[in-house]
């Protein structure tokens, strides 16, 4: 290898990798733009198949079918022809713990677990990062927005909801402390840890532990009427926006028994629930239905809960929903695991749920039920021009390929650390071959 | 002859038949006959033989003579009309009369207990307690031997529940003694188990880890009696001393039952099998081993199924198990298998006996289940000689019961223990003989019904009706009163019981005294009752319910009642991947023929008998492979407790009834490698097996597949991530990880040198290292890191062979120039990372770069979830790295098979290979393409259609098992809550002892 070839490598990746490791939030967008011949999934549950989208200073200035409305190409700085593409809204995800929790093993990276049982008033965004070098990947996916939520006791803390444009965690906010995480009480117990996992047991606390919740929704129910408590209490402040339903309670459940326990306990409250996770969400559909109850559900692609069970229950759970009327998104587990969120709905699509009702499973109705949807979830004229553009069909594998993407009409770096790591890597060969 | 009551001859508890020669006395001598007639019973001497009438004679606390022999002279008589004998029923599996287990010491929290705790000459090995003696530990136990007694016990085989080898157990009887006297027979057997009992020592944690102590130790005792070794080992020389003793296993379930007797093969021991009454699942299977079997007739409670979101816990498999678990006995009969019954499985015996009932309702033939208390129980300890059976010269040890043994509601009166009698519980005498009468008072006469049993009752016909008639008993005297048709006042009655006749006097209502007899006429008792029950069980017998319930194999969801047999298809019409230089085909046939592809074409024309399959519109390739999986693994995945547990064997331990299995199948796999877990730096053998769902472990390994050995790298070997409780383990740094494997590759050299010398000892672990070192066994090994990749590429290097295979290799692409010259593969997760610190530099694009470089790459899933969609896996490698779609597509299947070096056999379509098919629905990297069937070795595991008919199958049969226990429990059976059954999903870092109770 002679010395020319190696400073060029060396540059090369200084480049790349150097480019990346600073991962530079985006300049807020100046030009007026316009997509063009793009096939626009709206979000909404419908499609365009020669869309043509226009936005400036971040938000959507027009949308529509580019052969049938006249567009007056001159209002915009830059056309782009985005023939045989796909353009999609932003997809949100939602009960994750990106920016909380860098490495799962590494103690010190991870901020996703106060202690204590019930912590209304902890707030996930203030341990939001906004360097993580996982978000990108995730970003590079697809996936421009995300609900960030706190894990563990009974009530976990609050969630916030960011995009993953940002400086700081007060430049990404879409909407801060949005709702309040609650682990439901389990009707069975796992006893163990995770390199020794016990055996399943059923809860013999289980009444106890309904009780105990219901009694402390109470409390803060009553605090929420009093206007000058005699002491603030930090915990029952931060649940007064659950009593004037500006804030929702997310319910992390599985269960059928604890789902209907759980929309009873919003009923006695007159409070906004969501259930999280909802395995067993299709055997109460009706339930569901009728409270008008939205599911998040947390991965189409896992095993169904028992040996018994259709062994694609999982796969088809979002038809099931979907055939039954009820309102659900598409949820993921964890943090990094947000880059394959695309595939659990692309896993759904091929048991039967339609394709526009996949993409408003990860937008729309995510919006709706996290309540940003005035701004984000669908590609609707004044809505934040948050989307991207995949050379094919994003919910397959094969064909999924992002080529350009949108936060608030500022073009983001689709390169991460991962794809600065398969350069730098590539380029060593390249050059030795 | 003297007629004795019965009250009067059971005082001889008190005293002793024979003498205890050795002991001094304290009185004068009353050593007594123990001289008995026991006559007028119906007497079972053996399963299937029954004399009624008949007597028992007894002397010396041996059987005398049984039979119509008369009433020799000097012979206390008892009378037992009406009464039953049988011999007295033999224990074989208890731990009667034995200390409690206790452990050796403590194990430190922070420190692995490397060695046994014990101090002394013993095993290495605390769960190895061989020379654990029970004759020299037994001590009588008056209430456990009263509680035997009441159950029909006269002799039982006791050893302590303690450990993998539990030592010798004693037979010993029943009664009240000095233990001088109960002993019947010193090591009776030797116990094993896969328990760790009492042990806190923590090697073996898992069963894989269990059974190759046990091989070792077989080895290791004929290497001490071979040569002459230094060292003294008393549990090596107590277990040689046992080999020659009926060998009792334990074990847990059906598939240890296999796995035990294949254990027990390899060193030509037909072990004694302690079941736990699932045997029925696996009959054939188990009938194969020729085992024979000590099985507990304790059943499982109905779940309570009453809330319907409780039921939805309740397992299929499981509810099966409820409706057929009686019938264990029964299929075992008709299986062809010998069997004993064990009351042991409790501590409340109360439905042993309600139990074996039921088995008998369930159809076993009541000899047969006589003889699992008798006769089989007594042959597996060679005690036949002594008890089992009542013939001359045997021991007295027989019980009397006041009907068949076997009929609902029997008493068993007494427990006759090495000739002395023990009362359970007295029967009352039956004076009266049942029948009709005619009762003659005065001048007037009437028909009298007498009914015995317990308590009798005497009817008077009269011309309208029947009355009862009071009366009362005393010894023989009777006195009865009734009102007679027509008449006001009360008739009574006064006399004598003598057999079938009765006489006395009497006094009508008017005052008149008469004389009065009954004598028994010819004309038979009508027994209403009974009959009734009869037509019940008819009506029963009509539609049961139970008749619709299957054993199926696996027994779980999904499980076939007819295992999937091979068969010639023609499937035709659809795009061929072929994985060879004829790349993908459109619109062709293939042919599968006695379970190989036979060929593959566009102009192949259906041969007559074949079935086809129409491919149109669909993709046809070959079956996934996944190269590290670890579902269908029983009791424990790692067997971590030592850096080096190379002689550990997935294969001992593959579980047939993980319904993954199917999962997987759904998905287009057909074969994986089940490897052992990364928690030591020197694993275990890892197996390749078929995904042939129904068959038993053995059959699903894949016929002479190479040997593999797992190796590991990085965090989980140095148990970085376990807290701060793991820090003394050697080795706690990657440096410390190199020595290991130097270490031990320089020790199987030394070892191979030491081969034919005199005092060689074959040592399974180093056998499995020097394979590797020979080439013969290859290494899969979990690595991120570059450095460690590096590191154990040049320790193979100096020991001049190739590691086959880098599994996970994250930084596989960092190095992949270098694996490519070392010449390993690497076998990675698509897209996994960021989970602990030494993958924060993963990348999706790993498998693309060492693709190029020329590494043979293949995508797993080490998940049971992932596994059945590697499809998918393997088209993002389109997406990151843009490989070819066939290049892909190889990584999940052709080039598994190479690095599992079968690729000969599987991996690809082409002429002569395994019929390992999947038809797919869409473009198989694609994420809509679903498997549409799935054939192993030419025989269809899953098929869409009928996936479909079993699942209405599960609902139905669900629905049907849970009225059934709805109606157990209005029934006012005992229930239980359902609850999640326990999924256990093994990754590569699950470490928990899988050996405790």
């Amino acid at each position: 290898m002679t010395t020319r070839i190696f400073i060029s490598i060396l540059s090369c990746l200084f480049v790349v990798s150097g480019l990346f490791a600073q991962q530079t939030p985006a300049a807020k967008q100046t030009k007026r733009i316009l997509y063009i011949n793009a096939k626009i999934h709206v979000g909404d549950g419908t499609v365009i198949e020669n869309g043509a989208l226009g936005f400036s200073e971040g938000k959507i200035t027009m949308i529509g079918d580019a052969t049938r409305i006249k567009i007056d190409r001159t209002a915009f700085d830059e056309i782009v022809d985005a023939r045989g593409k796909h353009m999609y809204p932003g997809f949100i995800a939602t009960d994750t713990q990106l920016g909380l929790v860098e490495i799962d093993a590494v103690r010190a990276t991870r901020d996703d677990r106060e202690t204590g049982f019930l912590n209304p008033s902890i707030r996930s965004i203030i341990a939001y990062s906004t360097d993580s070098r996982v978000t990108p990947t995730v970003r590079s996916m697809g996936v421009l927005m995300a609900q960030i939520s706190p894990v563990g006791g009974r009530i976990s803390g609050q969630s916030s909801i960011v995009h993953f444009d940002a400086w700081h965690y007060e430049d990404a906010l879409i909407k801060a402390d949005d709702g309040i995480y609650l682990n439901f009480p389990n009707y069975f117990t796992r006893s163990g840890w995770w390199a020794e996992p016990g055996p399943v047991k059923v809860n013999k606390d289980y009444a106890d532990n309904i009780k105990l919740l219901r009694d402390y929704l109470a409390e803060g129910k009553a605090y929420s009427e009093l206007d000058k408590p005699k002491q603030t209490n930090l915990k029952f402040e931060a649940m007064r926006g659950l009593y004037d339903k500006s804030k929702r309670l997310y319910i992390r459940t599985d269960y059928a028994r604890c789902i209907l326990e759980a929309i009873d306990i919003a009923q006695d409250f007159d409070i906004n629930i969501c259930i999280v996770g909802g395995a067993d969400s299709w055997r109460v559909a009706d339930d569901l239905k009728a409270a008008n109850v939205p599911v998040i559900i947390n991965s189409t692609q896992r095993l169904p809960d028992r040996d018994d069970e259709d062994t694609d229950l999982c796969f088809k759970l979002p038809k099931l929903l979907y055939d039954a009327g009820v309102t659900f998104s598409f949820g993921h587990d964890g943090a990094w695991e947000q880059r394959n969120l695309v595939f659990q709905a692309g896993q759904a699509i091929s048991y039967g749920l339609p394709y526009e009702q996949a993409v408003k499973s990860m937008t729309l109705n995510t919006a709706q039920t996290l309540g940003i949807s005035d701004q984000a979830g669908s590609l609707a004229k004044g809505k934040d021009a948050t989307f991207f553009v995949s050379e094919g069909d994003v919910f397959d594998p094969r064909t999924s390929e992002l080529s350009d993407a949108y936060i608030q009409g500022r073009k983001i770096d689709l390169s991460n650390k991962q794809k600065a790591l398969y350069e730098k890597y590539k380029a060593k060969y390249d050059a030795e071959k | 002859m003297k007629h004795l009551s019965l009250l009067v001859a059971l005082c001889a508890i008190c005293w002793q038949i024979a003498a205890q020669e050795t002991y001094p006395r304290n009185g004068v001598y009353d050593e007594r006959e123990g001289y008995y007639a026991i006559t007028n019973a119906t007497i079972t001497t053996a399963p299937g033989k029954t004399e009624s009438n008949a007597t028992l004679v007894i002397r010396d606390g041996k059987v005398v003579s049984v039979g119509p022999a008369s009433v020799p002279k000097g012979a206390v008589v008892i009378d037992a009309k009406g009464k039953h004998i049988y011999p007295a029923f033999v224990e074989p599996y208890s731990n009667y009369g034995m200390p409690k287990p206790k452990a050796e010491g403590e194990r430190s929290r922070s420190q692995p207990q490397m060695l046994s705790n014990k101090s002394g000459a013993y095993s290495w090995n605390e769960a190895l307690k061989t020379e654990f003696d029970a004759a020299s530990e037994f001590t009588h136990n008056k209430d456990a031997a009263k509680a035997l007694r009441m159950l029909g016990f006269g002799t039982v085989v006791a050893h302590r529940w303690d450990g993998l080898s539990r030592g010798t157990s004693v037979a010993v009887s029943t009664g009240d003694d000095r233990e001088n006297m109960l002993i019947m027979k010193q090591q009776a057997s030797h116990n094993l188990s896969f328990k760790k009992g009492t042990s806190t020592q923590n090697y073996p944690s898992s069963l894989m880890g269990a059974i190759s102590l046990f091989r070792q130790t077989y080895m290791n005792a004929a290497w001490y009696t071979k040569t002459s070794p230094e060292e003294t080992n008393l549990s090596l020389e107590a277990w040689n001393d046992a080999q020659n003793l009926p060998q009792v296993f334990e074990v847990r379930d059906r598939l240890e039952l296999l796995r035990a007797a294949t254990l027990g093969k390899e060193f030509s021991k037909n072990y004694i099998m302690r079941g736990t009454g699932d045997e029925y699942m696996r009959i054939n299977e188990i009938k194969a081993t020729n085992a024979k079997l000590i099985v507990p007739v304790y059943y499982p409670d109905a779940y309570d199924v009453t809330d319907p979101f409780d039921a939805l816990q309740a397992d299929l498999g499981d509810m099966r198990h409820w409706a057929l678990a009686p019938s264990n006995a029964k299929r075992l009969n008709e299986g062809g298998i010998t069997f004993a019954f064990t009351s042991s499985g409790k501590k409340d015996t109360k439905a042993f006996w309600k139990n074996i009932r039921k088995a008998v309702e369930a159809g076993l033939d009541e000899s047969a289940a006589l003889a699992a208390l008798t006769t089989v129980p007594a042959s597996y300890y060679g005690l036949d000689n002594q008890v089992g059976t009542l013939a001359a010269g045997k021991v007295a040890s027989f019980i009397i019961t006041d009907k068949s043994i076997f009929e609902e509601g029997v008493t068993i009166h007494h427990t006759w223990v090495q000739g002395k009698g023990y009362v359970n519980s007295a029967w009352k005498e039956d004076v009266f003989v049942e029948g009709n009468y005619t009762l003659r008072y005065g001048s007037k006469s009437s028909k009298l019904e007498v009914h015995g049993g317990d308590k009798p009752a005497l009817k008077i016909a009269l011309d309208s009706s029947k009355l009862d008639v009071k009366h009362s008993l005393k010894g023989d005297l009777i006195t009865m009163s009734f009102t007679p048709d027509g008449e006001d006042g009360l008739v009574r009655l006064s006399g004598r019981v003598k057999g079938n006749n009765m006489n006395g006097r009497g006094q009508l209502a008017n005052g008149r005294w008469i004389k009065w007899t009954a004598n028994i006429t010819r004309e038979p008792l009508e027994k209403k009752d009974k009959k009734k029950k009869d037509e019940k069980v008819a009506d029963a017998a009509e539609d049961d319910p139970l008749d619709e319930i299957n054993v199926t194999y696996p027994m779980l969801a999904y499980g076939w009642t007819d295992k999937p047999q091979q068969g010639t298809y023609f499937i035709k019409n659809v795009t061929v991947w072929t994985n060879e230089a004829d790349g993908i085909i459109e619109n062709a046939n293939v042919l599968v023929k006695n379970g190989k592809i036979s060929s593959v074409g566009k102009s192949l024309k259906a041969p007559s008998g074949a079935k086809t399959i129409d491919g149109t519109g669909k993709h046809l390739t070959s079956g996934i492979i996944d190269e590290h999986s670890h579902i269908a693994i029983s009791r424990g995945v790692n067997e971590g407790t030592q850096y080096s547990s190379a002689e550990v064997r997935i294969g001992d331990v593959v579980n047939s009834e993980d319904v993954n299995i199917y999962r997987q199948l759904a998905g287009g796999v057909t074969m994986a490698q089940l490897l052992h877990g990364s928690a030591n730096p020197i694993g275990g053998q890892s197996a390749l097996i078929k995904f042939r769902y129904g068959y038993q472990p053995e059959e699903m390994k894949y016929e002479n597949a190479p040997g593999f050995i797992k190796f590991a790298l990085g965090e989980n070997v140095k148990q970085s991530n376990w807290g701060d409780n793991y820090r003394s383990r050697f080795p706690q740094t990657r440096m410390g990880v190199e020595q290991v494997f130097v270490d031990h590759f320089q020790r199987a050299l030394e070892y191979e040198k030491s081969k034919g010398s005199k005092d060689f000892r074959q040592d399974l672990e180093m056998d499995a290292l020097l394979e590797i070192v020979r080439k013969q066994r290859f290494i899969t090994c979990h690595s991120y890191v570059q450095s460690e990749i590096v590191m154990l590429m040049r320790v193979a290097e100096m020991f001049d062979f190739r590691i086959n295979t880098f599994t996970h290799i994250l930084e596989g692409y960092k190095v992949a120039d270098k694996m490519q010259e070392h010449g390993s593969a690497g076998s990675t997760f698509s897209d996994w990372w960021a989970y602990k610190y030494e993958v924060i530099d993963a990348i999706p694009y790993n498998a693309a770069l060492m693709n190029e470089q020329g590494v043979l790459v293949g995508i797993n899933s080490d998940d049971a979830e992932m596994g059945r969609r590697l499809n998918q896996e393997a088209g993002k490698m389109v997406r990151f790295g843009g490989m070819s779609e066939e290049d892909a597509w190889k990584t999940v299947t052709l080039n598994p098979a190479k690095i599992l070096r079968v690729d000969d056999r599987v991996g690809s379509i082409k002429a002569g290979k395994d019929a390992d098919l999947v038809l797919w629905s869409d473009h198989p990297l694609s994420i809509y393409a679903q498997s549409e069937m799935t054939m192993i070795d030419g025989r269809i595991f899953f098929d869409k259609a009928k996936d479909k008919q079993l699942r209405d199958q599960i609902r139905e049969e669900r629905a049907l098992l849970v009225q059934m226990m709805l109606d157990a429990k209005k029934g006012g059976a005992k229930t239980r809550k359902p609850k999640m059954k326990h999924k256990h999903h093994y990754h590569c870092d699950h470490v928990e002892d899988e050996l405790r109770d």
